[in-house]
């Protein structure tokens, strides 16, 4: 007899609502085998199996919320990594990409080309993520040093005495988010105060809310809504998780950051022609050369040549972070809101394999199949709208990153080439940026070198 | 507050909301079919059994005082007055909640509601008038009632639920009880002191499913002396009831396949009690288990309408209730109260007592926590063996990580007191530490707790027993 235990969700993720029981009792399970779809407030994910053997009992059911470490399924005959007492850190990764190349899937990001009806965009939408470490959004994570807090453990309720946790219920406090700084990590009337303090004091400065607090949640929230059914017939429906997330997110990130949108229009004859040319031999590989993908090459170019935009601003801890890798997260558009996937070391990657890893993470993103791991860990984000439609707009950037690119619909318009008109087709792009830390000039610099990079391929291999 | 609240149901559920609602400063109507409030707790449940066991106790002290060189002789025991002595004692305690209810001004009626709205009741009273209640809010304490089963259910006098065996009808030569739980043991301890054959009858592999076994083992060498039988893993397969006996047919390894019993007490649970008329005219909701379903504050799918105790969900435990009674007053209030206390303190008032709060070991070895235990055994305490009473045991269940005190476990003689320390410290998030550092009366049981925290640390005063290098 064994157990399946529900192993670590990711970063921050405290626990999940189940949406389906992939299995059933009677099934022989194998390790890898997902188990459990899950819906936690950053994605829905799947849950392979850690263990194999013969379900003889499930413990869960569809609605029910779960948690690292709690035990749903009883197997029997089992063997594998999470035996019955194992909560070994198993990953919560949905399955890994397959080797298998995905079969040439219908219309992967549309370029935005000449004046061809719009495709079906898959990859584009509002800029903006669902993934964000939740740890590093809660204000007191990074305040200046109060005595290393004891991480309160695995145990049932947090270590608070019952009239702290009572301050705190009557403050709005979320007393399982405060650090105890008592022996055994217990939670004192001070440190719900100090909490609740830094929670107001990073409100006032920039807006780090977060969802700490069910007052730092009602602040997204504003007035009042007036009562609606006297103007005529409504329906209410709750938040998805993932729209909840995306929310939140966004909410956070407009207040935290002072945005800039920089425009620019990038000539892309050249590159159509090009493009086109290679796509035969892109798709060959199970991918599609879309101007997404050439894009995210470009921005991981820029990214090593402006430092500045592969950063993010620790304004409590006084201090910038320079990340040394490249990874570019890519909006998605899914029946169930925007997901942003982020491409791996895109600097080290040519156009053939980000073409395949671009089609294969969007489809993960339409199967709810991604994992948190795929959607954390951006350097810069891209916001493909051309598909749809668009002259220009203004993305919000991905927090806590520092900007992100903004593409609307390119097309043929009359360029003056110092003699005459001649047609060219341009491409729109929208830079948003956080004024904190990057300035007006750099960023049209920026925003110059992509489009420059985007018009004369060369310009790549030369500078990139 | 002016708001006008019902409750309806007077245990220490339903009387402790509507007396601190009215100090609270709310108009209240408290509604119970007993003349005064106290429900099952006071007139047939803890309250009885405890003046009960209070004798069963001094009977067995006064046959093991033979071994300090006291003899008093054979008891003689006259039942009706012992009958009566019980019913004095809830006499008294339900005529002071009366008393109490009264300088509260709380409007208590007598008599069976039923819902007519979420903001109406009907009260039918004793002398067969109806009376109508507006309120503002609703508690519904309606308390649970002994758990049937068809094959069990006879028609006789000699077939008894917990409040049959409470009226103490005679002192029966022998007598099955059908439930190794904490009521089949507590009254059974008390006819086995008085003199009748005992036997228990246990499903399950052993008495008192879901408190640790450890601190069972105590219990359990006891009755295997005082009781007749005790037949765990054995089920009840048939029972007939004639005017002398009843015969009772088990199934299980080392039961006989019938026998006959003066008495049979069937104490194999209780049951919510949500049958109230009219609930169906609010949207409470009930689940399948029969409990009123209720968020944290004990608020039910009606707004307005509140449940607590019993049949608001387990554990059915008196002062469950009254700590749920005060949370849904408070919510009423508008206050942000929440029922979740970090420990539950159960008891179990045999002679040894049993006490649990907190975690238990076998829940931490199922959720998987790693936990560390330190024992302190009493035949270590220097009071124990000065009252002759050694067969006890005091546990910590401790976070190793925090050194926090998750669970605590009690065995032996006045557990059930001791168990409030141990409450305390696990809801004040205390460490081990803690308790070690605090001073305890000497010589006290007590002091056992804080050794046990010594036990921890290696460095227990009365036990040697230095700590496992820790990896």
């Amino acid at each position: 007899m064994s157990e399946f235990i529900i192993p670590n969700l990711g970063d921050g993720v405290a626990q999940g609502d189940v949406l389906k029981v992939l299995v059933k009792a009677g099934d022989a399970i194998k390790i890898d085998q997902p188990v459990l779809e899950l819906e936690t407030d950053k994605a829905t994910i799947e849950v392979p199996s850690d263990v194999e053997g013969k379900v003889t009992e499930i413990k869960v059911k569809p609605g029910d919320k779960v948690k690292p470490g709690q035990a749903v399924l009883t197997l029997e005959g089992a063997s594998g990594a999470n035996g019955a007492s194992g909560a070994s850190g198993a990953k919560a990764e949905a399955p890994k990409q397959d080797a298998a190349p995905a079969p040439p899937a219908p219309e992967a990001p549309k370029a935005p080309q000449a004046p061809e009806a719009p495709q079906a965009p898959q990859v584009t939408e509002r800029p903006k993520a669902s993934v964000t470490n939740i740890s590093s959004a809660r204000p007191q994570a990074a305040a200046p040093a109060p005595p290393p807090p004891v991480a309160p453990s695995h145990v049932t309720s947090a270590p608070a005495a019952p009239s702290v946790r009572r301050l705190a219920r009557e403050i709005g406090v979320d007393v399982s988010q405060v650090p105890g700084t008592g022996p055994g990590g217990r939670i004192t009337q001070d440190d719900i105060k100090e909490f609740a303090k830094r929670v107001m004091n990073s409100l006032g400065s920039n807006g780090q809310a977060a969802a700490a607090t069910g007052a730092g949640r009602a602040v997204g929230v504003g007035p009042a809504l007036p009562d609606f059914a006297k103007w005529g017939e409504i329906e209410r429906k709750p938040m998805t998780g993932i729209r909840r997330k995306t929310a939140e997110h966004l909410s956070h990130a407009w207040n935290a950051i002072p945005h800039v949108t920089q425009f620019d229009k990038a000539d892309i004859t050249a590159l159509e022609q090009v493009r086109k040319k290679y796509r035969p031999e892109v798709e060959k590989a199970g991918g599609n050369l879309t101007v997404t993908a050439i894009a995210a090459k470009v921005v991981a170019s820029a990214l090593k040549v402006f430092p500045q935009f592969n950063a993010s601003v620790d304004q409590a801890g006084d201090s910038i972070v320079y990340k040394k890798y490249v990874n570019v997260g890519i909006a998605v558009d899914t029946e169930n809101g925007l997901l942003v996937p982020v491409l791996r070391n895109v600097d080290q990657k040519n156009l053939i394999q980000l073409s395949v890893e671009i089609q294969q993470l969007a489809e993960k993103a339409k199967a709810r199949k991604l994992s948190i791991d795929e959607m954390s860990g951006g350097s810069m984000s891209i916001s493909n709208l051309g598909g749809i439609g668009g002259t220009a707009f203004t993305p919000i950037v991905n927090w806590p990153e520092v900007a992100i690119l903004g593409i609307s619909r390119g097309g043929f318009e009359p360029v003056w080439n110092g003699k005459e008109f001649e047609p060219r087709q341009m491409l729109p792009l929208s830079l948003s940026y956080d004024h904190r830390l990057i300035d007006g000039a750099d960023a049209i610099r920026f925003l110059r070198w992509v489009a420059e990079a985007l018009e004369n391929p060369f310009a790549l291999t030369l500078r990139g | 507050m002016s708001a006008h609240v019902a409750v309806i149901g007077a245990g220490p559920g339903g009387y402790a909301a509507a007396f601190y609602a009215a100090d609270l400063g709310m108009k209240v109507t408290l509604i119970d079919n007993e003349k005064n409030p106290g429900g099952v707790c006071l007139y047939r449940g803890c309250i009885p059994s405890k003046a009960l066991l209070h004798v069963a106790k001094l009977l067995d002290e006064s046959k093991h005082a033979k071994e300090w060189g006291i003899e008093f002789g054979a008891a003689k025991i006259d039942i009706d007055k012992l009958r009566d002595y019980k019913n004095r004692v809830v006499e008294k305690l339900t005529s002071g909640t009366g008393q109490v209810s009264k300088f509260r001004k709380v409007n208590y009626i007598q008599g069976w509601a039923s819902i007519i709205d979420p903001t109406t009741i009907k009260v039918k009273k004793g002398d067969a008038t109806d009376e109508i209640v507006n309120v503002d809010y609703m508690i519904l304490a309606l308390g649970s009632l002994p758990t049937k089963i068809p094959s069990l259910s006879i028609n006789s006098p000699r077939v008894l639920d917990s409040t049959g065996a409470l009226d103490l009808p005679e002192i029966p030569k022998s007598m099955l009880v059908i439930g190794g739980g904490y009521i089949g043991l507590e009254l059974g301890s008390v006819y086995a002191a008085l003199g009748t054959k005992v036997s228990v009858v246990e499903m399950t592999p052993g008495l008192l499913p879901g408190a640790d076994r450890d601190l069972v083992k105590f219990l359990a060498q006891r009755v295997e002396k005082t009781f007749e039988k005790v037949m765990v893993s054995t089920k009840v397969t048939a029972m007939k009831a004639d005017e002398r006996s009843v015969t009772v047919n088990f199934e299980g390894e080392g039961a006989p396949k019938e026998a006959a019993y003066d008495y049979v007490l069937v104490s194999i649970g209780r049951r919510p009690n949500a049958k109230i008329d009219g609930l169906d005219r609010t949207k409470v909701k009930v689940t399948d288990k029969g409990f009123i379903e209720t968020d944290g504050q004990r608020r039910t799918a009606e707004p307005t309408i509140f449940a607590i105790g019993d049949v608001a969900g387990e554990p059915m435990l008196a002062h469950k209730a009254s700590h749920e009674a005060r949370v849904a007053v408070e919510a009423i209030e508008g206050q942000k109260a929440v029922f979740e206390p970090a420990a539950i303190p159960a008891v179990v008032f045999t002679d040894p007592e049993i006490a649990w709060a907190g975690i238990t070991e076998a829940e931490a070895e199922k959720q998987g926590l790693k936990v560390e235990v330190a024992k302190f055994p009493w035949p270590a305490s220097g009071r124990a063996i000065a009252i002759d009473r050694v067969d006890g045991m005091t546990k910590l269940i401790i976070d190793p990580e925090t050194e926090r005190i998750l669970g605590v476990g009690l065995a032996g003689s006045g557990a059930g007191e001791l168990i409030a320390e141990g409450v305390v410290a696990i809801e004040m998030g205390m460490t081990a530490s803690d308790l070690k550092l605090s001073i305890h009366p000497h010589p006290t049981l007590s002091e056992t707790l804080m050794e046990a925290a010594e036990v921890f640390f290696g460095q227990a005063t009365h036990v040697y027993k230095p700590r496992k290098k820790s990896s």
